[in-house]
């Protein structure tokens, strides 16, 4: 019998029952991509390096209405302000900042897409694991993974501030707000509170070249695998915005890395990338497999409640058998 | 020491306690009115830092003598032990309180630390061990109570308590052995930034075997500071045993030591680097050492001698809680561009927590009858 995560708790919510159902619990079930899931194609072979999109994911979520980065009194510069134009200047994500453009340089950094030699960019934020592990490992469920979108999305008023969910992720997503005494986890919820009227994720609104697409993962998987199979140097029609979207630029094709990132990694992600230069060369950590993680620590959890009856069976047996033992022992 | 001595409050080294538990205090209110990036040198790369891998985690280890001497007398009837009883399980206690107010103070949102209560998230092992530590704290202020019912007389509480004692400490030694294990199963999810020389789908039992190690040793040791500074005797048939369990317990953890050594490619230990320096240390001086002397049978028979096997013992489970938590991630860690050494104020917080725990003891000790006999379980 195959029981999912889910199931489990329904199952096991009574104290009894959750005793009588550790016997029966199978595998867990690998989770499945959702229809509706949606997400963002990043190509770093058409990325510019102009960081519209940290501008507009900014401005999108530190407006009051459901914002990543909102919060009352709090101020985090996305545009020029005043007579001195001040950005707050990220280098890593951080509690300011839910994305971030980041560039690959080597020796003299001229050719574009190129190891040797060679630049590239590369989009950093919140990758939205089919099963992520932050979500798992949060005790108060405070990080959540919306069923029908799948963006994996924060409840600040739950969140105990236990920093978990920075152990757990294997991206190293999650950022928490160090400076302040009501401390937030931080980090990209895919601008879901923007969905309902119709929106999308900000980065991918901005972005003049096509390299962030926003639209249903399904989509930007088959996209993802037209742009491999492209020939070198030949002209294509790239979407811009989202994977559906009406404008199209005409651009050549680049030497693509053989790997979509995001496929498989760490049990599939709901952000995918593409590259010339190998993803562990734009800082992403090799270590990381394409386990689900959840499942690490799932298997554990499932035989707790078997552990539960077979030590006090066993705490129980003991005593009855040594009851009656007599005086001082001498035997350990 | 002599009785007038040992009733005295006092003392110099009760009035040292109670100024780094009045520093600790002024550090914890500093983090309670201005956060934990202002208390201490934690940042995203090390989200966890010495107060989790310290305080919470060895503190946990360190209670792990509660359960093993509960189980040994309630539930294998080894009436030896009877004796300290008492003290295993109110350093239980304390070592419980000290990681519950460790915690209080390293959750970003102290005043919601009820939310898991609440809150259910079964997938989580955080969950688990939030759950575990509630009711393991709760058993052990039970267990501990037939103290404080015995000073004030109240005759009619402890005859109810004997009657469910068995079934409290039953459930008790499943809470302690589950949560044990569960705490190393927290780290079971993070393999893409741990050490494999830590990292294994054996964590959680890794952890309950190294804590049981540690247990017997604080037993031991706690002891014989008892006898030490209270005057209190304990026959030595009792440190006998505590050894001979420890030989066995830590037999058993360096076999699987080596075993994990062995698979994860025993080069990494013996790379030079930090965490490969740690993990030899560790090994070294928290289990190889003290096999080693314990395998000398004076090492296993007379208590100055088991003392100092305990001693490396328990330096031995706090560096793997540290290595575990800390030094398995260097590598990741140091890759991200980030470094962690904790700040003054996480260093006195945790010598301010250390120091509550043995004023308490000490306050029980002076005050309660510690080191009488354990309440007679009902029906004998």
């Amino acid at each position: 019998m195959a029981i999912n995560r889910r199931d489990f708790l329904k199952a096991s919510s009574g104290g009894a029952l959750l005793l009588a159902s550790g016997a029966t619990v199978a595998e867990a079930e690998a989770k499945e991509l959702s229809p509706d899931a949606v997400g963002i194609l990043y190509d770093a072979t058409l990325c510019i390096g102009c960081k519209s999109c940290m501008v507009n994911c900014k401005r999108v979520n530190t407006l009051e209405k459901g914002g990543a980065l909102y919060k009352p009194g709090r101020d985090i510069p996305y545009n020029y302000k005043g007579d001195f134009p001040i950005w707050d200047e990220v280098t890593e994500l951080s509690d300011t900042a839910l994305s971030i453009i980041k560039a690959y340089k080597e020796g003299t950094g001229l050719n574009r897409n190129e190891v040797e030699n060679g630049f590239s960019f590369v989009k950093n934020h919140c990758m939205h694991c089919i099963d992520p592990a932050c979500a798992s490992v949060c005790p108060v469920e405070a990080l959540y993974k919306e069923p029908a979108s799948g963006a994996v999305i924060y409840y600040r008023d739950r969140c105990i501030g236990c920093r978990y969910c920075q152990i757990a992720c294997p991206f190293g997503i999650p950022k928490f707000e160090w400076g302040s005494n009501d401390p937030l986890i931080v980090k990209c919820q895919l601008c879901h509170h923007r969905f309902p009227e119709g929106g999308y994720s900000a980065c991918c609104e901005f972005c003049p070249s096509g390299a962030s697409i926003f639209g249903p993962v399904k989509e930007l998987r088959e996209e993802a695998k037209r742009r491999l199979s492209l020939t070198y140097g030949k002209y294509y029609d790239f979407p811009v915005q989202t994977v559906g979207s009406e404008r199209k630029l005409a651009k050549q094709a680049s030497r693509y890395i053989d790997r979509i990132y995001g496929m498989t990694e760490a049990g599939g992600t709901q952000y995918l990338l593409l590259a010339g230069v190998p993803f562990d060369m734009l800082g992403f950590n090799p270590q990381i497999s394409d386990q689900e993680y959840p499942e690490l620590t799932w298997d554990y959890i499932q035989k707790v409640p078997a552990l539960i009856v077979g030590l006090l069976l066993a705490g129980a047996a003991s005593y009855y058998a040594t009851r009656n033992r007599d005086g001082e022992d001498k035997e350990k | 020491m002599n009785s007038a001595q040992e009733n005295r409050f006092w003392t110099p080294n009760t009035i040292l306690l109670l100024f780094a538990i009045l520093v600790g205090g002024g550090v914890a209110l500093y983090r309670l009115f201005y956060g934990l990036g202002a208390a201490t040198n934690l940042n995203d790369t090390y989200p966890w830092g010495l107060w989790l891998a310290f305080d919470v985690l060895g503190g946990v280890a360190m209670a792990a003598g509660g359960f093993i001497i509960a189980a040994a007398i309630y539930l294998f009837n080894w009436r030896k032990y009877r004796p300290i009883g008492r003290p295993a399980i109110l350093t239980a206690f304390l070592g419980y309180l000290m990681a519950v107010i460790a915690l209080f103070l390293d959750i970003g949102h102290p005043f919601r630390l009820w939310h898991p209560i609440a809150m259910w998230q079964i997938h989580s092992i955080m969950w688990v061990v939030a759950i575990h530590v509630v009711l393991y704290t709760t058993t052990l202020a039970i267990e501990s109570s037939p103290m404080l019912f015995e000073r004030f007389n109240k005759t009619r509480a402890l005859t109810a308590l004997s009657k469910i004692m068995v079934g409290v400490v039953a459930f008790g030694v499943m809470l302690s052995t589950l949560h044990q294990s569960s705490l190393g199963a927290v780290f079971l999810i993070a393999p893409a930034r741990m050490s494999p020389l830590w990292f294994s789908e054996f964590l959680p039992y890794m952890f309950l075997i190294s804590a049981i190690a540690m247990g017997l040793a604080m037993v031991g040791t706690e002891a014989m500071l008892s006898e030490r500074f209270f005057g209190h005797r304990v026959d030595i048939e009792i440190y006998r045993g505590l050894a001979r369990g420890m030989l066995i317990t830590l037999a058993i953890l360096l076999v699987a030591k080596i075993f994990f050594l062995i698979r994860s490619g025993v080069g990494s230990a013996f790379n030079g680097s930090l965490p490969g320096n740690m993990y030899l240390l560790e090994i070294a001086l928290g289990i190889i050492l003290p096999l080693l002397l314990l395998t000398n049978r004076r090492f296993r028979t007379e208590p100055r001698a088991i003392l100092g096997v305990n001693i490396l013992v328990i330096t031995g489970v706090l560096l793997n809680r540290l290595n575990v938590c800390l030094f398995a991630m260097q590598g990741y860690s140091t890759a991200q561009g980030a470094g962690y050494f904790p700040s003054l104020m996480e260093f006195l917080l945790t010598l301010g927590i250390i120091a509550f725990g043995i004023f308490l003891y000490k306050m029980a000790a002076l005050y309660l009858p510690l080191f009488a006999k354990p309440i007679e379980p009902s029906g004998r």
